[in-house]
């Protein structure tokens, strides 16, 4: 929970300086060109038609167009890349989120035998490389029918995803006192009614964390997510492997496409930006 | 209205929170009182259904409630830390127990909510939330929501325990008078001494895991039925004395001797323990006309009083020889170096004698002029 700071606090606290000199000012300017250099390459890039990116080295577009674009959300295979990879991935945020929910309470209020070793063990999943259970994943999908389904792909991410929101959640969950689990059954709530409407408000934030991770990772994920599907649910990354043809490569596609990829996670990091370190140390702040 | 404990005890693996216990509380205060571990909050606990009792019955007039759950019990529990929904508003954390409930129109509760809120003094917070309130008001907001409930058993937590100096007084003088005033059994835990005889009532006293004694606050304190009482019932603890009855004459393990007061004419001759509060040993003559020299070890000085540690040398052959180690309340701030002697003045019309298994067997008589 944070604490409000009332305003007066704020105005009358000694502001921390910022760092003044030609010499602070030009390192701070020439850290962050090279911080951002590659992402403005890659839009300048997606501004540009082949003939200018392959012709010379131009420093911005000197022949603006918006054409690369245009593709991207007109051609069905396209942006249903990006419609794909939007399901699955919302899909496996929510499951993520219904499944670590519960788990993270009982690892945050129960004593249960072997809860340590479970709760550590949880963690271990995370430790094998997506592609140890490609093979086991593809086969087990084929014959069950859910190859190429965006319930293929939130299902496998979840192997990854749930335990670290059970351990991103256990640490917010630990961070409320058990007395105000206790005080509303004094007062007469019943666990469901408790946990909906005064337990979820409290961890706020770390569920907003906790989605933001779940989201960037299964964004991000690409071994399997390609190797699960082929047409009907093909996510956004394979199809940016398209643009290699006889004709040679589609680089102003593949920027445009590469920016666009950027901008949801992008707008999810906006709205937890508060909270994304307490995320990172697990909610254990 | 008559709570029950039939036989109650607690265990978690190996360990005994609480030894079966026979305890009947009624309307009105009820003070639990006990050092840290003695059990109040395992008790508590027991009461209010949060824990289950390893044996025994809990019985509310009447009725076993021993296996209700707690959200159907007619309870209400304030912690010691500040307990509040901190996403809702002080006036919503207030009504929630009766929205919960259901069956009150929303006039009714908010009419309800205002009530309790000014007798708390909170009503000019309610839209705030509890985070943007004082400790004091938090903990103000807390015992709000438990009173406002109207259950029949209200269970308070050392409530002020975490609350600075001032808070605490002011709010145990409210407390007093909001309970006394109420059709509930308030069970209110506390480690201080001064706490329980301020807020009257009944009280039972705790200490690792057993009830020691119960009764009236002034009966329990006049009349500690064992050395332990005495001990934990008093603040400072109560000085404890070697001491030899020889026919009619009472002997010091310091060598002092003295006749036997009126009180302890019924003594048998042996070794006892005599009991003096701090409050009545003091320096001068006024204290008392038994005089025992003594060595001051400490002078703690808190506000308006200082608490002097005295050091009595033992007679070797008599007792352990041991210096006896007794703490004088005196009023004022008084300069007191270590290592000065002193001579200590105690009324033996103030003492009480356990025997050496820690019974009480003499007690003051009560109404015996207080030190000047």
């Amino acid at each position: 929970m944070s604490k409000t700071i009332p305003r007066a606090t704020v105005r009358s606290a000694p502001r921390t300086q910022v760092p003044r000199g030609l010499g602070r000012r030009l390192f701070v300017v020439v850290y962050f060109m090279l911080l951002l250099l590659p992402i403005y390459w890659m839009i300048n890039m997606s501004l540009k038609p082949n003939r200018e990116i392959l012709g010379g080295l131009t420093f911005y577009p000197h022949e603006l167009t918006f054409d690369n674009y245009r593709t991207i959300f007109t051609d069905p295979t396209w942006y249903m890349g990006y419609v794909n990879s939007l399901i699955y991935v919302g899909m496996n945020t929510v499951m993520s989120l219904l499944i670590a929910l519960p788990a993270a309470y009982a690892f945050s209020r129960f004593h249960f035998l072997g809860a340590n070793h479970l709760f550590f063990w949880l963690l271990t999943n995370r430790m094998a490389p997506a592609a140890v259970f490609l093979l086991p994943f593809f086969q087990l999908y084929q014959n069950i029918g859910l190859y190429d389904t965006h319930l293929a792909v939130a299902l496998a991410h979840l192997l990854f995803n749930v335990p670290l929101a059970v351990w991103i959640l256990e640490g917010f969950m630990s961070g409320v006192p058990r007395e105000i689990d206790e005080t509303a059954a004094v007062d007469g709530y019943s666990f469901p009614r408790f946990f909906l409407t005064i337990f979820l408000p409290l961890i706020r934030s770390g569920i907003g964390v906790t989605a933001f991770f779940c989201f960037m990772f299964s964004w991000v994920e690409l071994l399997l997510a390609r190797t699960l599907t082929s047409v009907a649910a093909k996510p956004i990354a394979a199809t940016m492997t398209r643009t290699v043809s006889a004709s040679g490569m589609d680089w102003g596609l593949l920027a445009a496409a590469g920016v666009l990829t950027i901008i949801p996670g992008a707008l999810v990091i906006y709205f937890v930006r508060n909270h994304i370190a307490k995320g990172f140390a697990l909610g254990r702040v | 209205m008559k709570l029950e404990l039939q036989g109650v005890s607690k265990r978690v693996g190996a360990e005994s929170y609480l030894y079966p216990l026979e305890l009947t509380l009624t309307t009105g205060l009820n003070v639990l009182l006990g050092p840290t571990l003695a059990g109040k909050t395992s008790l508590m606990r027991l009461i209010a259904g949060l824990d289950k009792p390893t044996t025994g019955r809990v019985v509310l007039n009447g009725q076993d409630v021993t296996g209700v759950r707690v959200q159907k019990r007619s309870v209400a529990f304030v912690y010691q830390q500040f307990i509040n929904y901190p996403s809702l508003s002080v006036f919503d954390n207030i009504a929630s127990p009766l929205r919960v409930r259901g069956g009150l129109s929303r006039a009714q509760i908010a009419e309800r909510v205002q009530r309790a809120a000014t007798m708390m003094r909170i009503d000019p917070f309610l839209g705030r939330l509890p985070a943007e309130l004082s400790g004091g008001q938090q903990q103000r907001t807390a015992i709000a929501r438990a009173l406002v409930k109207e259950a029949d058993v209200l269970l308070m937590d050392e409530p002020l325990v975490n609350l600075d100096y001032k808070l605490r007084e002011e709010l145990r003088l409210e407390m007093r008078s909001i309970f006394s005033s109420r059709d509930a059994i308030v069970v209110y835990a506390t480690t201080e001494p001064y706490e329980a005889l301020l807020l009257g009532g009944t009280v039972s006293v705790l200490d690792k895991g057993q009830v020691l004694q119960s009764g009236s606050t002034l009966e329990v304190y006049h009349h500690p039925d064992s050395q332990r009482v005495g001990e934990v019932f008093s603040d400072p603890p109560i000085n404890l004395l070697g001491a030899t009855v020889e026919g009619s004459q009472l002997r010091l393990e310091s060598g002092v001797t003295f006749p036997l007061p009126r009180h302890m004419q019924a003594l048998g001759p042996g070794p006892y323990r005599l009991g003096l509060r701090a409050g009545h040993a003091g320096l001068s003559p006024a204290h008392g006309e038994v005089a025992v020299p003594a060595t001051v070890e400490l002078a703690e000085i808190s506000g308006s009083e200082t608490f002097l540690h005295l050091g009595i040398a033992g007679v070797p052959g008599v007792g352990q020889g041991a210096p006896t180690h007794v703490v004088a309340q005196l009023g004022g701030v008084h300069p007191f170096s270590v290592g000065q002697d002193v001579t200590l003045h105690l009324n033996p019309k103030r003492l009480f004698a356990f025997d050496p298994g820690g019974r009480l067997r003499a007690a003051p008589e009560r109404g015996v002029a207080a030190p000047a």
